[in-house]
């Protein structure tokens, strides 16, 4: 993962609260197995609009998107991290995220930023009147800075490390493999390991040979 | 002092722990589906790694699956089936596979092989992962890259969340459904409420509902805000379990039933936060905008912004009732759909299903109205075609479909057209939800059903004496009740 550290970029103001991951990228998007392309998907319905803050020409090499409370909730779809991610974004502001999104924009190294409602509203004023403006986010310092308006933000802490160190996560849980080895041979008998078994359907003996199979 | 069931479940999965740094918690059970996967064995597979419990892995199609016969026309979706085919293969991770017994919605088929049990630790690269948490399972959704990392570990990395109590006091009026107690109370918290919280929903009214009713209410707490949802195991929950394929069996059973009697909340356990709601004060709720928040009863009518609180709902209501295209005063009951949609991992189990066609039965669905019944399981389709439901439905001109997600989330085929407004059993009444442009509006199998036969949003009480012929297989032996 790459290292954040501080960043400065065009700031985009999209002023709505209650933004879904369905609205960052719609289903139709999730269909593929790669990892790239998913920038053409963002805010794709919105997108279809000509005055989306997006399609203005001030905008289009935003880098940190400044929005309304409640960013990112609805579905898991990582996708929506990687949207905003391959379309340029490396920081989200916002006062409130949904908890998935929040978790894994942390895994991808996008930084989500929780700045006070009153200082967002002050930075988007301050975006709408000055179209095209930068923002400068600072992780050691945990501030965002947008011309003589000074925020502080709010991100965990064990994100921040991993962010400010480039760490992958996976590889430090590794680190701990003889705990994880210790935990499992303490696990009660009674708990569940997956078969194929299905049974016959539930509570009934039905015969299965009419379904349809698949292709 | 004592600790909530949340705090429990999480405490006995601690793998490590360490100052400043997340908790590792083991993960008892991951269910994969074709959607949120293959990025994550593309990264395994990348880094040289491994899954390390595929015994403790289950993979089903669901998300982007026709419900229709035939093949997956869709190269874009078929490749992605084909990519979960091959890494179960290639990681020896059981899969059930579109077609066959165990195939379904992912949060369907957990519970009915037995695999969700109480006081385990379960996930999924899904947000309705919550489901489950009606077995008094810790389960909540996760991304991708946790996926991977559960894959790769069979733990995650997480901060402890907050604990919130749901307490739902007294009974649900006849006509109102679990449903009903979920719209209820994200209205009540709003859909940022649960945010950090995990929320445990006790008192009689839930007490009361069978499982497929706590798993509704589970089911729709990240519409909440909430990772998970949460209700103690009781008599109910063990009965449910019980001689199902992956339960335990003989000493095991005891024994594991001695310890889900232990997981109860403690009485002295103390929530961050705690809210109340009457359940005998409860009627259908029908959401008239763009997030699950915005609902009313049936009763009411479409609201004002003007007379909403702040500035931010106000602009949001404003919104939505342009998308919706829903003029403020209008009675709900006057609000005409084209389609009704009948499924989903929130409302297409077994007694959903007998719940709508108890309402359907010698009646017809309204001539403008499409109204599609998509079992959760291919389990649950079977032993509705056992109990004749599948002929009712069709009777009524509704349409019976194969399992999966279906038109709950715009994927696969099943999508409404554009401005089509849809009265949904689902979760979920985002813009674009059901396809592009298109317009939901949540709502119980009651109200779904009783709104497919009058074509506008309405409550089994609007309707008339059924006059249509009665079901074909009246004789079928099957006519019994289910053990709870």
């Amino acid at each position: 993962m790459e290292k954040f550290t501080t960043h400065t970029g065009v700031g985009v103001p999209l002023r709505r609260s209650n933004i879904d991951t369905d609205q960052i990228i719609p289903a139709q998007w999730l269909k593929r197995v790669a990892r790239t392309g998913f920038e053409e998907g963002l805010f794709s319905r919105w997108r279809e609009d000509p005055s989306f803050v997006l399609n203005q020409e001030a905008y289009a090499q935003g880098s940190v998107l400044v929005t309304g409370p409640d960013f990112g909730t609805g579905s898991s779809r990582e996708h929506a991290v990687w949207a905003l991610q391959q379309f340029g974004f490396r920081v989200v502001i916002s006062s409130r995220f949904g908890d998935i999104f929040r978790g894994n924009s942390g895994k991808g190294g996008l930084l989500t930023a929780q700045v006070a409602q009153p200082d967002v509203e002050l930075i988007l004023k301050h975006l709408e009147n000055n179209p095209g403006a930068t923002i400068t986010v600072d992780l050691q310092a945990r501030t965002v800075t947008a011309d003589d308006i000074v925020a502080s933000f709010t991100v965990d802490d064990y994100v921040a490390w991993r962010l400010l160190n480039g760490l992958d996560d996976i590889s430090l849980t590794l680190q701990h493999e003889d705990d994880i080895t210790a935990y499992e041979a303490s696990r009660p008998a009674y708990k569940p390991v997956v078969t194929a078994e299905t049974g016959a359907a539930p509570r009934a003996q039905i015969q299965v040979s009419t379904a349809p199979t698949g292709d | 002092m004592g600790h909530t069931l949340a705090e429990k479940v999480w405490r006995s999965h601690v793998v490590r722990q360490a100052e400043g740094e997340p908790d590792l918690l083991y993960i008892d059970l991951h269910l994969v589906h074709e959607v949120t996967s293959p990025q994550a064995f593309e990264g395994l597979t990348a880094a040289g790694r491994t899954v390390r419990r595929p015994d403790l892995t289950v993979a089903t199609e669901d998300h982007n699956v026709p419900t229709t016969p035939g093949p997956v026309l869709d190269l874009i979706s078929k490749t992605q089936l084909e990519a979960l085919t091959a890494n179960c293969a290639k990681f020896g991770i059981v899969h059930h596979r579109r077609g066959r017994l165990g195939q379904g919605i992912v949060h369907v088929i957990g519970p009915e092989l037995g695999l969700t049990q109480p006081g385990m630790t379960i996930v999924c690269g899904d947000s309705h992962t919550s489901t489950h948490g009606a077995f008094g399972a810790l389960a909540f959704g996760i991304g991708t890259s946790e996926v991977e990392h559960v894959l790769a570990t069979q733990t995650l990395p997480l901060k402890p969340f907050k604990t919130m109590a749901i307490n739902v006091t007294g009974q649900l009026a006849p006509g109102a459904s679990a449903k009903d107690i979920i719209l209820a109370v994200i209205n009540r918290i709003g859909t940022g409420g649960g945010q950090g919280f995990v929320l445990e929903y006790r008192g009689e009214a839930i007490e009361s509902l069978s499982m497929e009713g706590r798993m509704t209410i589970c089911n729709m707490s990240i519409e909440a805000g909430a990772r998970a949802g949460m209700i103690a195991p009781d008599e109910t929950t063990f009965a449910y379990v019980q001689g199902r394929p992956h339960a335990p069996t003989g000493a095991d059973w005891d024994t594991a039933v001695e310890a889900w009697r232990q997981l109860r909340t403690d009485d002295d356990a103390v929530f961050d936060e705690e809210i109340t709601i009457d359940a005998a004060t409860l009627t259908p709720y029908v959401t008239w905008g763009t997030n699950p928040g915005q609902s009313v009863t049936l009763d009411e009518a479409v609201p004002d912004p003007a007379e909403l609180g702040d500035d931010d709902a106000r602009g949001n209501a404003q919104r939505a009732l342009e998308y919706m295209d829903l003029t403020p005063g209008t009675p709900m009951r006057d609000i005409t759909v084209d389609a009704v949609f009948l499924g989903s991992c929130t409302n297409g189990r077994i007694e959903d299903l007998r719940l709508a066609a108890s309402v359907l039965r010698g009646r017809h669905v309204a001539p403008d109205v499409r109204m599609m019944v998509v079992p959760g399981s291919h389990a649950v389709r079977l032993q509705a075609e056992q109990e004749g439901l599948d002929v009712v439905f069709t009777d009524a001109g509704a349409e019976w479909r194969l399992a999966g997600c279906s038109m709950c989330l715009g994927m696969n085929p099943d999508q409404l057209a554009p401005q089509e407004r849809c009265a949904s059993t689902s979760n979920r009444n985002f813009e674009g939800r059901q396809g592009a442009r298109s317009r939901t509006h949540l709502v119980s199998p009651a109200v779904a059903a009783a709104t497919a036969v009058r074509g506008t949003l309405s409550a089994p009480t609007d309707l008339d004496t059924p006059t249509g012929p009665g079901p074909r297989h009246t004789s079928d032996p099957t006519h019994q009740e289910v053990p709870a």
